[in-house]
């Protein structure tokens, strides 16, 4: 059972070698059924492991494997080792079935791209990294994983490379998650100086002993390794990239910037939470960035008119949710609403594929509507997507997963009642922004026809997601409706439990307020954006509204700050003392040649003096030897 | 005289003159049949052939375009890489072995049975030369009309 | 019959040569300057003949009769080709063909 899980991101590596090297001969049908196969096997397998994991008869928690050594310098090792336990077990459930639906769902998405067989290496290299990252014994593999989605993920961003502002947001992607990932890496070497290992568990015991509770150095090396997770999740103040990455295929922001790679951070964060709890300023503040980004993402999201930055935003405002969790020291409610986020988000993104798809690259709201009647499929797995985003009580599985949060927000030792409003609200404005957009995009007047219908390819994924969004939740139950633990139980065993506040498990009444909190918010979208009241057209007009498109006019901040000194910079520097020497060589050599070009000035007198004197000196030369 | 003057046909009866002196030299190296011959054909023919063409071209005429040309100055430094090369010579001659071989009279009986016995091959090579020297001034000589454009015509 | 030492028959025969080639230098009149050919083509035979006669062999006489025959080629070949010259350039300076110039382009 060990060799299994390093078989399961190595199936993905294989399949992403075929298809680099055998890609042009393979027929489209060959390479996608690679693709996508490749992941559902690893799904298969990680299934298997899974059962086997959690029905192991001698009590195991995990499964080990150390595959070879890696680095080997002086006292510096590392291995490529991998490890799973029910963290990554459930990560790696995650991304390999989900992956799988995806990977299904692409090859009718991609099916008239020309770069179809690049697409499916891409996404393979893409799962084998996500998978390296969340399998990852040491943290050194780790950072490999973390480097390898931050590659993928430029190379599917900017996938249609024939367009320029497609590599622009690529690059623009990537050079921020830099920012986090040189936090990251400090964080790393900080970790490998004081402890001398790289191996995660050692790091954990290791510095359980001898760090001491709120310890400058804990404190210093937990901020760096969040400045990573920052990066990677799109959180304040490193979010500005992800709207932008939507210029990639739905398929890409479906897998890697709602399901996974966003996800990367919340792992990281649960994955060293040792390091957080001896550092609980580190901790406050990861709460308080998950609130406001939440918030911030929430506004941003309800100005939105491009069907899938209104998504995007979601994702940002639904990962906050997780940071506030992570934050509040709630591990096991953030990892179930990774989980239950994964699939509806998923879902959400590829229907929106589907529908631009069939509206011909139709991307703003405003011009479709009407889509109810004419693509059904696709409107009730849109709608059951939307509710479970917008915790629609009791029936849906976001529900349950949010739910946990809002509760542990108030009710940890670390939480206030000032999270649990900031939650709150947010929920409300999830709701909100949600049904405008099926409101939006789903009644109305058609402004634009569907041009064809999707086929099965796409649709089964689609509804076997809506399933998962509905039910997936039941694992996990609060007390007040049946207390089924399943869930955290399986979490529990790696991550700590959360630690509650002493004071009446008033459970019912939070999830009661957060249950007319969602049908309020669905209610007023009704009104606004169904009913088209008057004063909507003004607000939409207004400067609040503008403010709240461009993303709380982040990507300004950051220009002026940021991007135009070094520009300028860059600009006048153009000729300083290096350039000048690098010029003046080249100015050498043209002087040499136009004096060398003197004497060949064609006249034969010239050429015949230069025999002359060439014989002459010879001869003397030689007479006076 | 031949090389310095300014009339092309002045230079070239000068240079006629001094062929035939070096004739003479000829003669006075035991090589009478080369003397013979050196008039014969060297001044006899080539020259002759030089003052049909110059004759032709009405060289001589433009005796201040050559006068402009051939100032004083422009003699200094060929006559010095003359001279350079004149010292070399003799720094080579120095070491000539002085052999004393009895100095007989070269007859043209013996040319020619050297030409035609050691050399026969070199004498037929030299013929295909000639043919082909032939043959090549024919076609350069022989000129057509060129029909130039009106507006190509210069001036 | 001349008792002059070789070397001075030999560097008779330079001067001729330096001659021709100061003459070769400093002319720009294409005549001239095959004109001067001619003459150091002469006294390269001459040397020959001074050789033939030092070594007391017919060979350097046959030689010269060689060299005679290429002289009268060149000149015949190289009259035609002043002839082109002169019909293309209309003169006969040799500086005004330089059309194989580099001109720094």
């Amino acid at each position: 059972m060990n060799t299994i899980i390093a078989i399961i991101p190595a199936l993905p590596f294989i399949s992403f070698l075929i298809l680099v090297l055998f890609g042009g001969k393979l027929s489209r049908r060959a390479s996608g059924w690679i693709g996508a196969g490749s992941v559902g096997i690893a799904a298969l397998l990680t299934i298997i492991t899974g059962i086997s994991l959690l029905n192991s008869v001698t009590g195991e928690k995990y499964y080990t494997i150390i595959l070879w050594k890696w680095i080997h310098a002086a006292n510096l090792n590392a291995e490529i080792a991998f490890r799973l336990d029910s963290l990554s077990l459930i990560f790696c459930f995650v991304i390999t079935f989900v992956g799988f639906l995806i990977h299904i769902y692409s090859i009718g998405f991609m099916e008239k791209d020309e770069g179809f067989t690049r697409f499916f290496a891409y996404m393979n290299l893409f799962v084998c990294s996500m998978l390296i990252l969340v399998l990852a014994d040491n943290i050194l593999l780790m950072y490999l994983g973390w480097e390898g989605v931050g590659l993928c993920s430029y190379l599917l961003i900017g996938f249609w490379y024939k367009e320029p502002e497609n590599g622009t947001a690529a690059r623009k992607a990537f050079i921020i998650t830099r920012i986090g990932d040189t936090a990251m890496i400090i964080g790393i070497f900080i970790l490998f100086v004081s402890f001398g290992t790289f191996n995660i568990q050692d790091i954990m015991q290791l510095a359980q002993a001898k760090w001491a509770v709120g310890s400058s150095i804990a404190v210093i090396t937990a901020a760096l390794l969040l400045g990573g997770a920052l990066g990677k999740s799109a959180q304040l103040p490193l979010q500005t990239w992800l709207p932008d990455a939507m210029a990639g295929p739905s398929p890409v922001s479906a897998l890697i910037h709602a399901a996974t790679m966003v996800t990367a951070g919340v792992y990281l964060i649960a994955r060293t939470n040792v390091l957080f709890s001896l550092a609980p300023a580190v901790q406050t503040v990861i709460a308080i960035i998950g609130a406001l980004t939440l918030l911030i993402a929430g506004f941003s999201a309800l100005a939105q008119h491009d069907l899938k930055r209104i998504l995007a935003y979601s994702t940002i405002s639904q990962i906050g949710y997780m940071f506030l969790a992570l934050g509040v020291g709630a591990y096991s409610a953030a990892i179930f609403h990774f989980m239950i986020h994964a699939f509806f988000k998923a879902l959400l993104f590829l229907a929106a594929g589907v529908i631009i798809l069939v509206l011909n690259e139709e991307h703003d709201i405003f011009k479709m509507g009407g889509l109810r009647k004419k693509m059904p499929a696709v409107f009730w797995t849109f709608l059951i997507g939307s509710a479970s985003l917008s915790a629609l009580p009791l029936v849906t599985a976001g529900f349950y997963s949010k739910d946990a949060i809002l509760w542990f927000s108030y009710s940890s030792i670390n939480g206030s009642i000032i999270l649990w409003m900031a939650g709150v609200m947010g929920a409300f404005l999830t709701a909100l922004y949600s049904f405008r957009m099926i409101f939006i995009t789903f009644f109305g007047k058609t402004n634009t026809e569907p041009s064809f219908k999707a086929g099965i390819l796409m649709t089964a994924p689609l509804l076997i997601l809506a399933v998962l969004s509905l039910f997936g939740g039941f694992v996990e139950l609060p007390a007040s409706l049946g207390s089924v633990h399943l869930f955290s139980g399986l979490v529990n065993q790696v991550l700590p439990g959360v630690v509650i506040k002493n004071i009446e498990n008033m459970e019912w009444l939070f999830q009661l307020i957060s249950g007319v909190i969602a049908l309020s918010g669905i209610y007023l979208a009704y009104r606004f954006y169904y009913r088209k009241p008057a004063y909507m057209e003004t607000f939409k007009n207004s400067r609040l509204n503008h403010f709240f498109e461009k993303g709380f006019e982040f990507d300004k901040v950051y220009d002026t700050v940021f991007v135009k000194p070094v520009v300028w910079l860059a600009e006048t520097d153009k000729k300083d003392f290096f350039d000048q020497l690098n010029i003046s060589i080249a100015k050498l050599a043209l002087l040499g040649n136009r004096v060398m070009s003197l004497t060949e000035n064609g006249k034969l007198r010239w050429y015949l003096l230069s025999f002359a004197i060439g014989i002459a000196l010879i001869l003397t030369l030689m007479m006076t030897q | 005289m031949a090389i310095s003057g300014r009339n092309a046909i002045h230079s070239l009866l000068f240079l006629i003159l001094s062929l035939l002196a070096i004739s003479v030299v000829f003669y006075l190296l035991d090589a009478p049949f080369i003397a013979a011959l050196e008039v014969i054909i060297y001044a006899g023919a080539i020259m002759v052939l030089f003052i049909f063409v110059t004759m032709m071209l009405n060289i001589g005429l433009e005796k201040k375009q050559e006068k402009r040309w051939l100032n004083p100055r422009m003699w200094i430094i060929p006559s010095l890489l003359a001279a350079i090369l004149f010292i070399d010579l003799m720094l080579a001659l120095r070491n000539m072995p002085t052999t004393v071989v009895g100095k007989q009279l070269i007859l043209p009986k013996q040319v020619g049975i050297s030409l035609f016995t050691t050399y026969l091959l070199a004498v037929e090579i030299a013929g295909i030369l000639l043919m082909a020297g032939v043959i090549g001034a024919y076609h350069l000589g022989s000129q057509k009309k060129k029909v130039l454009h009106r507006f190509l015509i210069k001036k | 019959m001349l008792t002059v030492p070789v070397e001075t028959q030999i560097l008779f025969a330079g001067i001729l040569f330096f001659i021709g080639l100061v003459g070769l230098l400093v002319r720009r009149n294409l005549v001239f300057m095959l004109m001067s050919i001619e003459i150091m083509f002469n006294s390269a035979g001459l040397v020959f003949i001074i050789a033939a006669r030092h070594w007391d062999q017919p060979d350097g006489q046959v030689m010269f009769i060689f060299i005679l025959a290429v002289t009268a080629v060149e000149v015949a070949i190289g009259l035609a080709l002043i002839l082109q010259v002169y019909h293309h350039f209309k003169t006969l300076d040799v500086d005004a063909i330089n059309k194989l110039k580099d001109d720094n382009s």
